[in-house]
């Protein structure tokens, strides 16, 4: 079979980028990086991703592949003899993979990115309160998914460790940044402990960006965007 | 063929999310108990099977439960793999999953502006389906169905439009599917409506039409009362 032309646009920042390179990673595929720029998107992204005109997206052998979550699953199911499986093997088991995949970026996730929306000390709370009932419920899953093993995916990293601990280091720059603790050791020892292993695997260390670096783009980029569209809205 | 099977689905008669698990059960020949809810009064049993969201459909298979429609559509071709509903190739695959996104999320969201919303934000929303819209028309441009020439996972995932957008388009008094704009969706429509197994499998249409209708006055009143 002839060699396989990869290429992923991107940014270093979206965690819906940072879980397709840790699984790229970890199942030892060669890729050619692209980091977009959103506020100037690249004729790249605009020919691959005209309807979303977003990263993450895959291309392979010029096709392109777009949504995270499904960028995810081809890469399994392309390229199902390389590498660990992302999926569990089991239908009823992928099922609970799909469905807290989803709930994470669309609840937890969403909810953390919330915190520092918020614009009142009540809107904060709420967010709060929704991202720690996200996180407890995860600390039921990962119990219930990993069986005593490191990951969500068992001995290895799987669909749910790379969508959750895609968003660690945002959820780490939120505590920063809005002063408080959402990763309790306390209230969520599994998941905490989990999120150490998680972090030290290689292929995440290396498209992991740092907090501080994180923290910075909350505050000197994302933060004075919104307020500015908050102002310029009727 | 998953022998010693109990299959059992709690629904809700309009929604389109329950109606898409119920196509893809009867494509496959699946013979399943179906429990109808009445979501103002959510039975014990769907409140144990589905504790986070609280919401049909629930399809619960030899006791376990699965939720979410998209969720269920892909377990439904996994555990009964025979008359595949998905594409076999990766790559078509991903493209079918792309575009279940897009009409749940994206389009749904355009939707609902469009049928709840008034003034700037109805516009908005009608601007957008049209959007969608026509992105879909491109991507039917010969062929009969998405999947080719018969029904696959894609139709049954847009199918929602194929019914329910006329029926919000009637009850919420806007329009956005046009015939000479977006011929091959239209087409489209006829094609899957008329198919055998999504013509006698569809709520009545006149009993559809009157629910939303209801259903957007009580949202009309629910956001005057918010705030």
């Amino acid at each position: 079979m002839g060699e396989r032309e990869l290429k992923l646009l991107g940014t270093w920042v979206s965690p819906y980028v940072i879980r397709v390179r840790v699984v790229l990673n970890q199942k030892g595929l060669k890729y050619e990086y692209f980091e977009q720029d959103l506020t100037n998107k690249s004729e790249l992204l605009l020919k691959y991703n005209p309807i979303h005109k977003k990263v993450p997206v895959l291309i392979d052998n010029d096709q392109p592949v777009c949504e995270s979550l499904v960028i995810l699953q081809y890469i399994d199911e392309a390229w199902s003899k390389t590498g660990p499986s992302v999926l569990p093997t089991d239908p009823y088991e992928r099922a609970m993979a799909r469905f807290w995949a989803v709930y994470i970026d669309d609840k937890v996730f969403l909810a953390s990115a919330g915190i520092l929306k918020a614009t009142t000390e009540e809107a904060k709370a709420e967010k709060i309160i929704e991202t720690m009932a996200g996180l407890e419920l995860l600390e039921e899953t990962f119990k219930k998914c990993s069986k005593g093993k490191p990951f969500f995916g068992g001995d290895t990293i799987g669909f749910l460790d790379v969508t959750l601990g895609s968003c660690l280091v945002w959820l780490k720059a939120t505590e920063k940044v809005s002063e408080l603790t959402l990763l309790d050791g306390n209230k969520f020892p599994k998941l905490v402990k989990w999120t150490e292993q998680f972090l030290s695997a290689d292929c995440v260390k290396e498209v992991m960006p740092k907090v501080e670096k994180v923290e910075e783009y909350i505050n000197k980029t994302l933060k004075p965007k919104w307020a500015a569209a908050a102002t310029s809205s009727k | 063929m998953v022998p010693n099977s109990e299959v059992r689905l709690f629904g809700m008669w309009a929604s389109p999310a329950v109606w898409r698990v119920e196509w893809a059960l009867k494509m496959k020949g699946i013979e399943f108990e179906y429990i109808e809810e009445d979501v103002s009064d959510k039975s014990s049993s769907l409140l144990m099977y589905n504790p986070i969201n609280k919401q049909v459909p629930v399809l619960v298979h030899n006791g376990k439960p699965i939720v979410e429609s998209l969720v269920i559509l892909e377990y439904i071709d996994e555990t009964w793999n025979d008359k595949p509903i998905l594409p076999v190739d990766s790559y078509e695959r991903a493209k079918a999953r792309f575009w279940a996104t897009f009409v749940d999320v994206k389009c749904r969201e355009a939707a609902r502006k469009s049928f709840f919303g008034e003034g700037e934000e109805r516009e908005n929303g009608i601007e957008n389906l049209e959007i969608q819209l026509k992105a879909l028309d491109e991507e039917l441009e010969g062929k009969k169905f998405f999947a080719g020439n018969s029904i696959g996972y894609t139709d049954l995932v847009v199918g929602w439009m194929a019914f329910w957008l006329g029926v919000a388009e009637e009850a919420g008094d806007f329009k956005a599917v046009n015939s000479s704009k977006f011929p091959f969706f239209t087409a489209w429509i006829e094609n899957f409506l008329q198919d055998p197994l999504i013509k006698n499998n569809l709520p009545p249409r006149d009993k559809t039409v009157e629910f939303f209708r209801l259903f957007r006055q009580a949202g009309s009143c629910a956001k005057a009362n918010v705030k």
